[in-house]
């Protein structure tokens, strides 16, 4: 029953911020109660998975509602990407405080996202899976759509239609599977299929999480809708929205048609390559800071696909390590740079120079998130990176190289951006811009904490994912039969 | 752990303190910073007397681990570990007071010395780690806070184009020994080096030498070796008492360190030490060579640097990494010496070109005789620390190669006519500036004192060195060391002969060879056009063509499309609820009929 309520917690908070938000109390304030009850919530949960004796924790309803679609699981798996949505959420609803056009609304949307991605990443039921991936969509087209800039009616529709037409694919996928093995919950169904139809379905599944992760060339929708996307949107689509294509991944696609995943692994392998090299020299030739750093998220993207191809335990939780720490990394380069609109309006890189000059505490936050984001060691970005070059090296041999080509052009953008922005004589346009405000330094200190946390000892996370991990990898390995 | 919390720990600790005490405490905590190299010197000796067996003092965990492959993190303190420890701990303290006179005048201290402070922590774990997970941790750490440093004075577009160039050459040395580490982890299903000394004898030839080679690339790139080591001129941007430190005693020496460490590996792949050897004498001379033609004095000693590390490199190729981490320990000690005794002059003088100085040893005597010490030491002259590091290098050379150990010897030469050309250019002569140059203050000679008398006593510790590490030892021919010593005599004899009477003379290389060998021959603008510029054109072009122009656009066609094709269907919109419904159910067949369909086979 637990489970239950951490997608009720900010279901009902979305509602009471609609109906009594501005009344009762500011819509921001309420709502970040709600999420920062919802984190507690969600950390007891995964203290009490970690305290049973086999790390999980799952319910599915009886009686009357046995009817209903509705099973829920928390295990090694989704208690990473679970605790990260719970700490991002509080963040970006802090980060979205200056929100004057319809905070109600806004703030009503930032929750009901979060319920619908607990939704997604609690999911043990594929119908209830595909309800919730679809329900996802939803606030995030309005919070673009509605919140953006000047371009946002063109980026919400292209993000929406780009991401439908992904899981109306990963629909069929997903009926097909059902409609062959007859079972729903995740854990009942057999792995008995034919192979051709495991490649139907896996191909099926994995375009509707392709498109969402992104993978190249199906990347496109997203520099445009983070670029027109406001902070709080473009912190939690970054965060934890592109998380849920690799979660897909390892959690359905692969452990349900095992066959198809060893079959398709040097194409997954491929297209994660490539998107590190490709993301990164794309984010090096952009002038627009916060297109850069959307490009930066194609790149990281890229080393979920090259960790998971690998089909190793170590393979998977560097994927997971990628993740959570690009959630971290990229809500916080969001964040800043959202910050740095908010001052200067634009978000040029050639209208920027010398801001360690007028707003030194900004600039040694943006420094951080750049050598974060670089896979700098003692900070996230480095263990994922560096374990999931090892496991696909064992698995792919050289062809890892063209990854580790990935990791030296990292260095590229993000030092480019660095100097741009942040070295460099002062302007006079900048000189009295206004240094982050305590409430932004207070926003920023969980992600930056976390980066650092997770950077020192990434064994928190591989002691979560352990067990969980291993057991699914015996279902994705045992694919033989 | 007591030496990890010295070394590691206590200096993280102050640079936070620093940092935040900010720009009111920085008078005290630039004081309370000399603690962080004293953590580490302390740690250094105290294993240096401890019990030879290193056990004792070793720490281990699991950094990461799943599935039953685990990423260690781990410290142990061996011989090797506490003589780097040793060195970082003295030339970080004199560093440290010799930056409270020279930066004193600086805005930005609370981050130039928590940095400061940073950089002697990840030295530390690089040194102690007792696997290639840790060290590769503080080994890229290193690296940020050399870029951190080189860029201190970031309004200066030179600076900070020098701080990104020192960054990603260093990294493509690194992505090399990423891929390294991973050949050693398919073949050995670990990284700590014990484990991968055990496994290297089931290991295949090829393995272990693609293993070796790629490290070396990665020590290359760090120790700037050719043709990486086009960073470390430009990090010269970078305050002088940091180009001491890091850029001549610690950090670029860490590649020679990695080797030593890592030596198992190299001993048993013979293309590895061969290429290790042709690349460090190639490395020697070039640098030697290009030294003899810069005009400022940093990139003169930047050069230099760069090749005494290629003297290193060849000692390690000769299979002799004891005189390599002699030279190493002794080179650490003259060349900061150098660099704080060039900061010293640059202080006092207000000017790097050597065209503009000159006389100085009136102005500043403690200076001039400091850096005598140096020369003397850099070019070899008994019974300074460098005549007995580079005999013993250039005797395991000449074991292994006898040409190699050759052209090392033609280098002393050159290296002899660089230093003592400099020297009787800045000290020696008339005043060529109009700017009154003045001694430095205590804080900043006190150090140059130390230093001073290290090079000039650290040579007799030879013996003892390499037995303490338990390395190998070559005992040098006595032709060898005649060769050498004839050498360093006739460069310093031309020196004198070029610049005792006429110390304002400029280059000592005739006209079309002085401005070739200036700009290092060309390399540097190689690399630029063959490698950077490419690169830069390729990421626009991905941007602008590839991304704009193919994937996108075909994604916007599409769309296009789609909204040709919808305008056809809205036809069907009649808003007639029968058709909608009848549409609805004509659909839901078909998608039933395929799901049944391919459901059903």
């Amino acid at each position: 029953m637990h489970l239950l309520w951490l997608i009720v917690l900010p279901v009902a908070g979305a509602l009471a911020v609609l109906l009594a938000g501005e009344r009762l109390a500011p819509s921001r304030t309420l709502s970040l109660v709600v999420a920062c009850a919802e984190a507690v919530l969600a950390g007891s949960a995964i203290a009490r998975m970690l305290a049973a004796s086999s790390p999980a924790l799952s319910w599915a309803p009886g009686g009357v509602l046995g009817a209903v679609p509705l099973s829920l699981g928390l295990d090694g798996l989704s208690a990473p990407l679970v605790g990260l949505t719970a700490l991002l959420t509080p963040v970006a609803v802090s980060a979205s405080w200056q929100v004057a056009d319809g905070p109600r609304a806004h703030h009503a949307l930032l929750l009901s996202l979060e319920a619908a991605v607990m939704a997604v990443f609690l999911a043990a039921d594929l119908v209830f899976f595909y309800v919730a991936w679809e329900a996802v969509l939803i606030p995030m087209y309005f919070l673009i759509g509605l919140w953006g800039h000047e371009g946002r009616r063109h980026a919400a529709a292209k993000f929406f239609l780009f991401t439908f037409l992904g899981s109306a694919l990963m629909l069929v996928g997903v009926l097909l599977l059902i409609g062959h093995t007859g079972a729903t919950v995740l854990s009942d169904v057999p792995r008995v299929l034919p192979l051709e139809l495991q490649r139907a379905v896996f191909w099926l599944l994995a375009a509707g999480m392709l498109v969402k992760l992104p993978a190249v060339p199906l990347h496109t929708w997203l520099p445009e809708a983070h670029v027109e996307a406001p902070t709080a949107g473009s912190m939690l689509l970054a965060g934890v929205l592109l998380k849920m294509g690799g979660y897909g991944l390892m959690r359905i696609a692969a452990p349900l048609t095992p066959e198809a995943f060893r079959e398709a692994a040097p194409a997954l392998f491929a297209l994660g390559a490539v998107g590190t090299v490709y993301g990164a020299l794309a984010a090096l030739a952009q002038r627009d800071v916060k297109r850069l750093v959307a490009y930066s998220s194609v790149a990281h993207m890229g080393f979920v696909l090259v960790a998971l191809s690998a089909r190793t335990p170590a393979g998977y939780a560097a994927a997971m390590l990628v993740m959570v720490s690009h959630g971290l990394v990229a809500a916080l380069a969001f964040f800043l740079v959202g910050a740095l609109y908010e001052r200067t309006h634009t978000r040029s890189l050639e209208d920027l120079a010398g801001l360690a000059g007028p707003i030194p505490r900004w600039s040694v936050l943006f420094v951080f998130t750049a050598l974060a984001s670089l896979g700098l060691p003692a900070l996230s970005g480095f263990p994922g990176e560096f374990l999931s070059l090892l496991e696909s090296f064992r698995t792919f041999g050289w062809w890892a190289a063209v990854a580790g080509v990935g990791v030296l052009l990292a260095a590229t953008y993000n030092l480019h951006a660095v100097r741009a922005a942040v070295y460099g004589d002062p302007v006079e346009r900048w000189a009295s811009l206004p240094d982050v405000s305590a409430r932004e330094v207070v926003t920023a200190a969980p992600l930056v904490a976390g980066i650092v946390v997770l950077g020192v000892w990434p064994g928190l996370i591989t002691a979560l994912s352990d067990p969980a991990v291993s057991a699914l990898i015996a279902l994705v390995q045992g694919g033989g039969k | 752990m007591t030496v990890v919390l010295a070394s590691v720990v206590l200096p993280v600790v102050l640079a936070v303190g620093i940092a935040l005490a900010g720009n009111r405490g920085i008078r005290v905590a630039q004081v309370l910073a000399v603690a962080g190299p004293g953590g580490a010197l302390a740690a250094g000796m105290s294993l240096l007397a401890s019990e030879r067996a290193s056990s004792a003092v070793a720490w281990r965990s699991a950094w990461l681990s799943q599935g039953g492959a685990s990423l260690p993190l781990g410290f142990a303190g061996d011989a090797l570990a506490a003589v780097m420890l040793v060195i970082v701990g003295v030339v970080a303290a004199c560093v440290v007071v010799f930056s409270w006179g020279y930066m004193a005048h600086e805005s930005g201290r609370p981050r130039y010395f928590a940095v400061l402070m940073l950089f002697v922590a990840a030295m530390s774990a690089l040194v102690l780690a007792d696997n290639l997970v840790t060290l590769f941790i503080g080994w890229e750490l290193v690296g940020a806070c050399s870029y951190l440093l080189i860029g201190f004075w970031y309004r200066k577009p030179e600076a900070t184009r020098a701080a990104i160039k020192a960054f990603m050459t260093t990294r493509v040395g690194d992505v090399a020994m990423l891929l390294g580490m991973a050949v050693l982890w398919r073949a050995a299903q670990t990284l700590s080096l014990d484990g991968i000394v055990a496994a290297l004898p089931k290991m295949p030839q090829a393995t272990v030498t693609a293993a070796a080679l790629l490290l070396f690339v990665g020590a290359a790139g760090k120790s700037a070796q050719f043709p990486l080591h086009i960073w470390l001129p430009d990090a010269m941007e970078g305050p002088t008492p940091v180009s001491a430190l890091i850029h001549a005693a610690t950090m670029v020496a860490s590649g020679v360190f990695l080797v030593a460490r890592a030596w198992p590996v190299f001993e048993a792949s013979g293309v590895a030490r061969a290429t290790m050897l042709a690349v460090g004498v190639l490395t020697a001379l070039y640098a030697a060579l290009v030294a003899l033609a810069q005009t400022d004095i940093k990139k003169m000693l930047a050069y230099s640097t760069i090749s005494q590390l290629g003297f290193m490199f060849a000692a390690l190729g000769a299979g002799a990494w004891g005189a390599a981490m002699f030279h190493l320990a002794t080179h650490a000690a003259f060349k900061a010496l150098l660099f704080l005794a060039a900061g010293s002059v640059i202080h006092g003088s207000g000017t790097q070109d050597m065209d503009e100085m000159g006389g100085l040893a009136r102005a500043m005597p403690v200076t001039a005789a400091a850096w005598t010490a140096g020369a003397l030491a850099l070019s070899g002259w008994w019974p300074f620390a460098g005549f007995f590091s580079k005999d013993a290098v250039i005797a395991a050379v000449a074991a292994a190669s006898p040409g190699a150990s050759w052209i090392l010897v033609f280098t002393s030469a050159v290296t002899a006519l660089y230093v003592w050309s400099a020297t009787f250019r800045v000290f020696l002569g008339a005043s060529r500036s109009d700017h009154a140059a003045h001694e430095s203050g205590r804080s900043m000679l006190a150090p140059l004192a130390v230093l001073a008398l290290l090079s000039a006593v650290a040579g007799w510790a030879g013996p003892a060195f390499t037995e303490r590490l338990g390395a190998p030892e070559e005992h040098a021919a006595l032709a060898t060391i005649a060769a050498a010593v004839a050498a360093v005599a006739a460069g310093t004899a031309l020196a004198y002969a070029l610049y005792r009477r006429a110390p304002e003379r400029g280059a000592s290389l005739p006209g079309g060879l002085q401005s070739a060998a200036r700009s290092g021959f060309g390399v540097d603008a190689a690399v630029h056009a063959l490698v950077v510029r490419p690169a830069v054109a390729f990421a626009q072009w991905v941007a602008r063509v590839a991304d704009e122009k193919v994937v996108d656009r075909a994604v916007e066609g599409s769309a296009a499309l789609t909204g040709r094709v919808g305008g056809m269907l809205a036809r069907l919109q009649t808003g007639e609820a029968d058709v909608y419904a009848s549409l609805v159910a004509v659909g839901f067949v078909l998608l039933t009929a395929v799901v049944v369909w391919m459901g059903g086979r």
